[in-house]
């Protein structure tokens, strides 16, 4: 084989067939790191009609290890995840982690390596303290000791300023989101009496984000079955259940801090956009795509990834979220699971925006399923807004 | 499979302590760029960029965060990173070219030891509620293992010695290597012991070092070197975790993917063994016979960065393709204590 077979290369289509979260909430103090992921697998298994012994290789994905304070878990967790004499790798982007784990397990089946896949990712916050683990003081680097959102809150209050948005549009995102994830039995918070105005009234935490407008803390596994083009097929045809097909995916990484970097609209984030929307033969994706999970764990982030993403053109994200367009039955459903407002087991936070908007072309939204929804978009960012993996997932095969 | 070769190989000399940071920018900039150099390409001819390392190594969240700085991610690069040896972050790259959404990939692990008490750092991937609470250190562990091997004849404390003596002696030609030195067997088994039945030499030594590679799919591999080294397989399993659960005097994740990766007939075979009797283990589960030079590099007991000693394997035992010193090679990379998990990567002259 040595030297031949250059030239172009026929990917194995990929399709989603399962996906599997626990209840996120606060503190699941009744199972260990293991079981609480062993919970999410098998109800991914569940939904896809398989078991354990089907499955060729385990992906897995999570944020920092200080997150938990163990040094690569998913070692000590290699039966819980069923991997013994199986291939099992550990992914880490930082907050993007659970769509670049989502991706890494897509290239194994597209590239024709399985067939049959399990990609994972998790956090138990409460194992550990998320704001100490970033805060530890490193020499040359200015501390920052306020965990993420002191971090955000300068390119919030940059982006409205840029866009002019008025300032209630950022509680209008909050009120939304957690309305929907009130709808989604797996969401850790549930406030479905949640209004603008209590938004506005909620404690200032770093200006302008207010209590409301953050994410929770959450422990919670999420977990998917990737499946390769005869298998999806099989499946169908056998009346277990649809596929969501892969059309797309996209990874993209800027550095943390120079001078001419834009940190309200990365570049690294329109290019990956830029990248995703043309692998997926979309040239307009306001109208194409039917909802969108985008990583918005601080409200405001939604009307920016708006533009980032390409939806909007700069200036007008808050324009459309303004007008409910983006609420459940608007032009562009967005985070209608509640998103990570409503839900934030960090490392999993991206492959639960990856997984519902499998599940919205799988039909299995409950409540919250966008009708007639034909074509997804899966989002996440992690560092100080740098990493951004996404993915399109549809009901129809790419080029049909 | 879409044929892809490994082309370029750099790596920082290997040392017991440097004065640069934990996130391994000092280190890896003048890898970079002599990978840039080797390969005649540039940063923009890099289709994706993935690294390995480990959080807890560098006593810091987001470690690999900084290290992005040093490949220069400006304009935005196609970028990831495993925790784990970046033997494995060539995988993941393998696996893109695989796809043929990239033709070409750079690769680098970093480990800086010295900042921590490294034995007692590696306790922390043991199970965190039944094992880790007990502090067993990577060093005892190893020893443990080591005392099971001898207890059940399958090797000796001279073998061990013997190991360790090959090691340091083809060391000498490694100008990187840490460790080197030409003691017999018999020298060596005078000293006392650090971990009885361990010796300090039977352990690999603590290291601060960082290693990038090269892919490069199709032709194009031909135009960088003479002889590129194909890889004809790359595979990779998992063990269980409870150590008292399987058998530590072999492993099997190790002999699976040596299986599937076909290592018959290779003349050469880097192996990631960081305790001279796990490459006992390992030539046995692996199936490599005494017409298998092992470790010419003087391998990981010479030197041993921590998430990079494994790429480094890959790294090396490429070099013996390009230069003609063999026709098929095996690397082996290891992660987890007592070979819990184990990668094998084939390459092979065109």
């Amino acid at each position: 084989m040595a030297g031949a077979g250059k030239g172009a290369v026929d990917k194995v289509l990929a399709a989603v067939i399962g996906t599997g979260q626990t209840k996120h909430t606060t503190k699941r103090d009744d199972v260990s790191i293991a079981g609480l992921c062993r919970e999410a697998a098998d109800r991914a298994l569940d939904d896809a009609g398989m078991t354990w012994t089907d499955i060729d290789a385990v992906v897995v994905g999570k944020a920092p290890d200080l997150f938990e304070g163990v040094m690569m878990p998913e070692l000590s967790m290699a039966e819980a995840l069923g991997a013994v004499g199986k291939p099992l790798l550990r992914v880490h982007t930082a907050g993007s982690v659970g769509g670049s784990t989502a991706i890494v397990a897509t290239s194994l089946v597209q590239a024709g390596i399985h067939q049959r896949v399990l990609t994972l990712a998790f956090e138990k916050q409460s194992e550990s303290n998320a704001m100490w683990a970033l805060s530890i003081p490193m020499p040359f680097s200015m501390p920052v000791h306020a965990g993420a959102g002191g971090y955000f809150a300068p390119h919030v209050r940059s982006y409205i300023r840029r866009s002019g948005a008025p300032t209630h549009v950022g509680a209008m995102v909050a009120a939304k989101d957690r309305r929907n994830g009130a709808k989604n039995p797996l969401a850790h918070l549930h406030q479905p009496d949640i209004t603008v105005e209590k938004v506005q009234e909620s404690m200032m935490l770093w200006d302008p984000i207010r209590f409301d407008e953050t994410c929770p803390s959450s422990d919670g596994a999420c977990a998917m079955v990737l499946v390769d083009e005869n298998t999806a097929d099989a499946h169908v045809s056998a009346g277990k259940g649809p596929a969501a097909w892969i059309h797309a995916t996209a990874m993209r990484t800027e550095p943390t801090m120079f001078a001419g970097r834009d940190q309200v609209n990365p570049l690294a984030g329109r290019e990956a956009a830029k990248a995703l929307w043309e692998q997926a033969g979309i040239t307009d994706p306001l109208e194409e795509i039917d909802v969108a999970e985008i990583y918005v764990p601080f409200s405001w982030f939604e009307p920016m990834w708006l533009e980032n993403l390409g939806f909007v053109p700069e200036g007008d994200g808050w324009k459309l979220t303004e007008s409910g367009e983006t609420d459940l039955g608007g032009k562009l459903p967005i985070n209608v699971s509640g998103g990570v407002l409503s839900s934030n087991p960090i490392g999993a936070s991206g492959m639960i925006r990856f997984a519902e908007a499998a599940k919205q072309i799988l039909g299995r939204c409950g409540e919250y399923q966008v009708e007639g929804a034909r074509k997804a978009l899966g989002h996440a960012y992690g560092g100080g807004s740098q990493f951004f993996a996404m993915w399109v997932v549809a009901a129809d095969k790419p080029g049909v | 499979m879409r044929s892809v070769a490994v082309v370029g190989f750099a790596q920082a000399p290997n040392v017991r302590r440097t004065t640069g940071t934990a996130n391994g920018v000092e280190m890896l900039v003048p890898i970079a760029h002599e990978l840039y150099a080797q390969t005649g390409l540039e940063k923009r001819d890099i289709g994706f960029f993935c690294s390995g390392s480990s959080d807890y190594i560098a006593g810091r969240a987001f470690s690999f965060v900084m290290a992005v700085d040093a490949i220069g991610a400006w304009p935005p690069i196609n970028e990831s990173h495993v925790e784990m040896d970046a033997a494995w972050a060539l995988y993941e790259a393998w696996v893109k070219l695989q796809t043929g959404e990239i033709d070409t990939a750079l690769v680098y692990g970093f480990g800086k030891s010295s900042g921590s008490d490294l034995r007692r750092v590696l306790s922390l991937q043991l199970d965190p509620y039944y094992l880790a609470p007990l502090w067993p250190d990577s060093v005892s562990l190893a020893a443990l293992q080591c005392r099971l091997g001898l207890d059940a004849g399958k090797w000796g404390e001279k073998d061990m010695a013997e190991v360790v003596a090959r090691s340091r002696a083809d060391a000498r030609s490694n100008p990187n290597a840490q460790l080197s030195g030409d003691p017999t067997a018999d020298d060596l088994l005078g000293e006392p012991y650090l971990a009885d039945p361990l010796r300090r030499h039977d352990c690999a030594p603590i290291t601060d070092g960082a290693a990038g590679v090269v892919l490069v799919a199709g032709e194009r591999a031909n135009e960088i070197r003479d002889t590129p080294a194909w890889i004809t397989g790359f595979e990779h399993r998992i063990d269980a975790q409870n150590l008292g659960a399987r058998d530590l005097t072999t492993a099997p994740s190790a002999s699976s993917a040596a299986v599937a990766a076909g290592v018959d007939g290779a003349s050469v075979a880097e192996l990631h063994a960081p305790f001279s009797h796990q490459e006992l283990i390992l030539r046995e589960a692996m199936g490599l016979g005494g017409e298998v030079r092992i470790n010419p590099s003087g391998g990981p007991l010479c030197a041993n960065p921590m998430f990079a000693a494994g790429l480094i394997r890959i790294g090396e035992a490429a070099r013996r393709v390009w230069d003609g010193d063999a026709a098929k090679v095996v690397a082996h990379a290891t992660s987890g204590p007592c070979l819990q998990q184990n990668l094998v990567c084939v390459m092979e002259a065109g």
